[in-house]
């Protein structure tokens, strides 16, 4: 009778989700033996996120018998040659994010490659004289500026070293998603049901939405988002600087349009990611290499923005902190100026900022922009992503060593709960910053210069930073 | 010396001697289809497993010494008796385990067919037959290298029968893994009053008092049918956040790790050295 309960057919009942796919009942779930391959995790999206997913539980101990997919909707690109000029498109790598991609292996692929580690970082105001400098204590690096390019190509070495568990799915877009349903009643499938754009199917005990911003894993879900879109783009470019430098400080200036940061790329070269109105952000692409160069280094230098009232109120809250605190204001560097822009290299992408009010549902769960959106001020978006896998993974690991489900909920809260109590207050903050940096009104410049002020003088702040 | 130790065993397992209560079996049945979910009326029992499962884990990996990644329970047979809806028999069968469940109620066999058979790994490394134990003893004596009997002897009808079974079909130096209710006044207020009257943790009904079994004289019956008592530890479940921790005092819910003497030890001969051999390797197991 047990042979008998294995040939069980059964219907798979359609979850009431309203999207477009599901017109009318599925073809019956044929037994295990025959029904669409069935994986223990699907990742869905091979940006450095999902692709870290993927490489992490690919290089966990306790997922070596089991079955991973990794779905990306691009072609498998070649890393093995990266090409002389700097990529636009760079990240902030925080320690931590480095620890994490140590664990798979890719950390040292990355050194192999190129990365700048920077030691300082100087934030002020264009209204003011406000600034606020993070340094580490001992010689440790703050952080490190990668190229995206140079961090999949990591991802993907080391994918290829896993290839036995991890099948990354090329050209796979997925197009529709089915729910099982709550309880284990009768004969449907418990697992969820993944359809690709070219009509292939996949099973998985545990979805892993890592799709972007405009996730279709969580709109699928019927997951609420919280969004805003900011009246801001990004424009990024690589930079030549006037002279050669140690480079190793990432500078960012608060201005009315929006906050203008360069980080260094090498000794030579740094990146540029200019967040302004949608306007200016065109205008920047479209006037001539010269005309760019100049507004940047305006944009650094100018101190048009200041208002005699606000330096004066500026200068006696630091003697005063100075009175309580003797090294409680820092040395203001002066940033590099800039000489040339590599062609080709400006681009430009809308900013906003998002936040999934779950980030995990019976078998699935979300991680990187898909659960939650920044602005790039705070330079935290993709280290958000990282702690979400670092997170995620260390509670699969144990529900694998456990012999758990993998898709239960009981292990998956867990993780929502400790990342949202990490993650909501970052990307609050960050939109707060964002909105208070925005303005030039007078008392709240005179807010945040005196915030930022106390802020650079009190080290416990710092710290937490 | 085995066909002699099998004769001489087999005489007092007439028919009469059965461990399974058919007033239990009924309880059960009602609630066959309930098992798989989570939040329902089995809810306290899924997350039993977060201190079963790696009570059952981890003392059997310090006992070994060959341990595959990945597959902890790789190569171990396991016989789940009284399994239900196969609640622990999965997570044992995803570690790598060869699981046989059994269980008397045809219907709780049936859902645990076809929650496995979904899983093609588990449906291979899982068997479930409706039986009671004493049924599989002739055909499974000395198969299994461990016996895992959770919350069930607190629903047998002849606890010192269903220990003797147990030793029968286990191998020697086999392990045999007991969770319980202990018989005192406060798991009578507690596992009784409030847990199925006041607060619905456990379906009403499910235990009674009468027949829930105190740690002394679990070990007592345990030691005087060749078993070895290694470890016995107190269990507390918390209502409020709906999960099970340990607890130095046995006086509620308790898990005990027992180990079937080796055929040498039996013979009551001068061959020390195996036994103390196993209470060396089992003192660490006890704390894992």
């Amino acid at each position: 009778s047990s042979a008998a309960m294995a040939a069980l057919r059964g219907r798979a009942v359609l979850a009431p989700l309203g999207a477009r796919l599901r017109a009318g009942p599925r073809a019956p779930l044929r037994s295990a033996a025959s029904g669409p391959p069935l994986y223990d995790v699907v990742v869905s999206g091979g940006g450095m996120v999902g692709s870290a997913m993927a490489a992490v539980l690919g290089h966990d101990i306790h997922f070596h018998d089991k079955k991973i997919a990794l779905l990306e909707a691009g072609p498998r690109k070649e890393y093995d040659h990266m090409p002389d000029s700097y990529s636009n498109r760079v990240s902030s790598i925080s320690p931590g994010s480095a620890t994490l991609l140590s664990s798979c292996g890719a950390w040292d692929h990355v050194c192999s490659l190129r990365l700048k580690p920077f030691r300082r970082m100087q934030v002020w105001d264009a209204c003011s004289e406000a600034m606020i400098v993070f340094e580490k204590d001992d010689l440790d690096d703050m952080g490190y500026i990668v190229e995206n390019d140079v961090i999949m190509s990591a991802l993907t070495k080391q994918l290829d070293a896993v290839a036995d568990r991890v099948e990354v799915l090329y050209r796979s877009r997925a197009v529709g998603y089915t729910w099982p349903l709550p309880s284990q009643s009768c004969d449907t499938s418990p697992w969820v049901q993944v359809q690709l754009a070219d009509g292939r199917r996949l099973q998985t005990k545990l979805l892993i939405g890592a799709d972007g911003h405009n996730s279709v894993v969580r709109k699928e879900a019927e997951i609420k988002n919280i969004e805003h879109q900011y009246d801001q783009s990004a424009v990024v470019a690589t930079l030549h600087l006037a002279e050669a430098t140690d480079n190793n400080v990432a500078w960012q200036r608060f201005l009315p349009t929006g906050p203008i940061a360069l980080l260094p790329l090498s000794d030579t070269a740094s990146s540029l990611v200019w967040s302004t109105s949608h306007d200016h952000a065109s205008e920047l692409l479209a006037m001539d290499e010269e005309s760019f160069v100049d507004s940047i280094n305006s944009a650094f230098w100018s101190n048009i923005n200041h208002s005699d009232f606000i330096d004066t109120a500026g200068a006696m809250f630091r003697s005063a902190i100075s009175l309580l605190k003797p090294s409680g204001t820092a040395v203001r560097q002066l940033p590099p100026s800039v000489a040339k822009v590599d062609p080709e290299s400006r681009a430009m992408f809308p900013l906003g900022m998002g936040h999934a009010t779950e980030y995990v549902q019976q078998r699935v769960a979300l991680i990187g922009d898909a659960a939650h959106r920044v602005h790039p001020l705070a330079g935290q978006g993709v280290n958000l992503g990282f702690g979400d896998i670092a997170c995620l993974a260390h509670h699969l690991s144990a529900a694998a060593f456990n012999g758990s489900d993998l898709g239960s909920l009981k292990h998956l809260l867990k993780f929502e709960t400790e990342r949202q109590r990490h993650n909501v207050s970052l990307i609050a903050a960050t939109d707060v910053l964002k909105r208070l940096y925005s303005t030039t009104l007078t008392p709240l410049v005179l807010l945040r210069t005196w915030g930022l002020q106390a802020t650079n003088a009190l080290p416990p702040v710092k710290v937490r930073i | 010396q085995l066909s002699l130790f099998r004769f001489t065993v087999k005489r007092p397992f007439s028919t009469s001697h059965s461990t399974v209560d058919s007033k239990e079996m009924k309880k059960f049945q009602l609630l066959a289809h309930k098992w798989w979910d989570e939040e329902g009326e089995y809810a306290a029992l899924h997350s039993m497993n977060d201190i079963r499962v790696p009570f059952i884990r981890d003392t059997l990996l310090s006992m070994s010494s060959n341990y595959h990644l990945g597959n902890p329970l790789s190569g171990i047979k396991i016989l789940d008796v009284g399994c239900g809806g196969g609640l622990l028999s999965e997570p044992l069968g995803r570690l790598g385990a060869s699981v046989t469940g059994i269980d008397p109620v045809e219907d709780n066999i049936r859902t645990a067919d076809r929650h496995k058979s979904f899983d093609p790994v588990l449906a291979k490394r899982i068997q479930y037959k409706s039986s009671s134990l004493e049924e599989i003893v002739e055909e499974s004596m000395e198969t299994f290298d461990v016996i895992v009997a959770s919350e069930v002897v607190e629903h047998v009808a002849d606890l010192e029968t269903f220990i003797k079974c147990c030793s029968q079909v286990l191998k020697p130096e086999g392990s045999l893994f007991i969770t319980t209710i202990n018989k005192t006044q406060l798991s009578y207020v507690l596992g009784i009053v409030v847990a199925e009257k006041i607060m619905g943790i456990v379906p009403e009904g499910t235990h009674e008092w009468e027949k829930f079994v105190p740690p002394e004289e679990l070990e007592r019956l345990l030691e005087s049918n060749g078993f070895s008592v290694k470890t016995v530890n107190g269990m507390l479940y918390n209502p409020l956040s709906g999960s099970w921790g340990w607890m130095e005092s046995t006086s509620l819910n308790y898990a005990v790790h027992a180990v079937k003497s080796g055929a040498h030890a039996r013979s009551h001969t001068t061959d020390t050295p195996p036994e103390t051999d196993i209470q060396q390797r089992s003192a660490t197991a006890g704390t894992a």
